[in-house]
């Protein structure tokens, strides 16, 4: 019997859970309006998210190119078709890797931070101070950082495919010899704008908005002690990544099912 | 002045990002080779299309001229009708061919077509009359097997006979 109430309580509290954040979600989209009216609050949150993120995204894709033109070469080079090694990276980083892996960093690098920001915020009260002074954090405070997240993390998503592509170029044509124009060419008549490009970027946004959003939720619940905020900062990173790493294979599944 | 500093740093970030979106459409995918979009749609029936793909290619003399838009199952004639989407700037007479070859030896499957010699040219919505189908390997290998099995059936033991003395004879 104990156990049965336990179960139900477990299941109650976690419908509670999912129930908070759901209204949580609609709170902070019904205050984006109102923080888009001042928008230099959403460009400082550019700053701080997108900017500073810039250096981390655009080292981790070079070192994805190289790294994914190196290991294709060797498979490929048996089956001579060394040619298609731009084909195989471009698909690898502008369906999948970019958006996932970008997203990944973004929530080790931004979320963190966003959770740390919000958190101490909280502890210090300044929330609470503002609710006082008839300042609706959501607005003041949230929303801008939620902006800034879904515009910053497509481009991000969109510079690490690139910066991934060029460093696949410079290994595959510089080092090791693959026919430049062939590179090139063999990309442009297999990889689609709208079919691969364009649904990369609809991950990447979907990254973006899922990162930025679990960010501010934790940070906005968290316990008001040091304790709470480490913890906070933490179970970001986690829920941010099995959140991308999940929904990126409902994505996959739904835009290229079919070959 | 900082913050001044700052909107152009954001400036510059969002103009990088949409550089590289640029880059990604124009540079590794097929926007700068999609054409002006206007084009004008012509089916074949195919007995076999293969592993045709909506999207594939169609050349003529090896030039991309167009895409294959949609393929389609003829319920009276169990024929494949592929409806191809062919550029503007090109048209050819009325009596041109299509083929579905394949590209390489393991390469995508596209439509070729071959120009005819009619005064009249296809318009949008016509059909290509003479077709030839995919070359399916079963088949090939089929009709190779069979080929080969009536080869040996009349001169019953005299390839086998004729090769063997001469191995014999190197010894």
């Amino acid at each position: 019997m104990n156990f049965v109430a336990r179960l139900g309580a477990g299941t109650l509290e976690q419908f509670r859970g999912w129930g908070h954040a759901a209204f949580f979600f609609f709170d902070l989209l019904r205050a984006v309006p109102a923080s888009l009216r001042r928008f230099g609050l959403v460009v400082a949150q550019i700053h701080a998210i997108g900017n500073r993120s810039l250096v981390i995204i655009l080292a981790s894709g070079l070192a994805v190119g190289f790294v994914l033109a190196l290991q294709m070469y060797y498979a490929l080079v048996a089956y001579g078709a060394a040619e298609s090694l731009g084909l195989i990276v471009n698909l690898a980083l502008v369906r999948e890797l970019g958006p996932v892996v970008a997203a990944l960093l973004f929530a080790g690098r931004a979320g963190t931070s966003l959770t740390a920001e919000i958190g101490l915020m909280k502890a210090g009260e300044q929330l609470a101070a503002m609710e006082l002074m008839a300042i609706d954090p959501k607005a003041r405070v949230l929303a801008p950082r939620l902006i800034g997240g879904i515009v910053s993390m497509p481009l991000l998503a969109a510079l690490f495919s690139a910066i991934g592509i060029l460093g696949a170029w410079v290994v595959a044509v510089q080092l090791i010899g693959v026919d430049s124009g062939n590179f090139w060419s063999i990309m442009q008549t297999r990889v689609d704008v709208w079919r691969d490009v364009g649904n990369g970027l609809v991950k990447s946004i979907a990254f973006g908005l899922i990162c930025t959003v679990v960010a501010l939720y934790q940070g906005y619940e968290t316990e008001a002690t040091p304790e709470g905020v480490a913890y906070a900062t933490t179970r970001t990173v986690v829920i941010s990544s099995l959140w991308i790493l999940g929904m990126d294979f409902i994505l996959t599944a739904l835009m290229f099912s079919t070959p | 002045m900082a913050k001044k500093g700052m909107e152009t740093m954001v400036g510059l970030f969002v103009l990088l990002g949409m550089a590289g979106l640029l880059f990604l459409a124009l540079k590794a995918a097929n926007l700068g080779s999609l054409g002006s979009g206007d084009t004008y749609s012509v089916q074949a029936r195919f007995d076999n299309i293969g592993g045709l793909k909506p999207r594939a290619p169609v050349r003529a003399a090896g030039v991309n001229v167009g895409r294959v838009k949609s393929i389609a199952l003829d319920g009276k004639t169990f024929q494949g009708v592929v409806t191809m989407d062919i550029e503007r700037g090109f048209v050819f007479p009325k009596d041109s061919s299509a083929k579905i070859l394949t590209s390489g030896l393991l390469g995508d499957q596209y439509v070729g077509l071959e120009a005819g010699g009619d005064d009249q040219n296809l318009a949008a919505g016509e059909t290509i009359a003479q077709t030839q189908s995919a070359v399916v390997l079963e088949n090939l290998i089929g009709r190779f097997l069979t080929g080969m099995a009536s080869d040996a059936a009349v001169p019953a033991g005299t390839a086998p006979s004729g090769t063997a003395p001469e191995a014999g004879a190197k010894k």
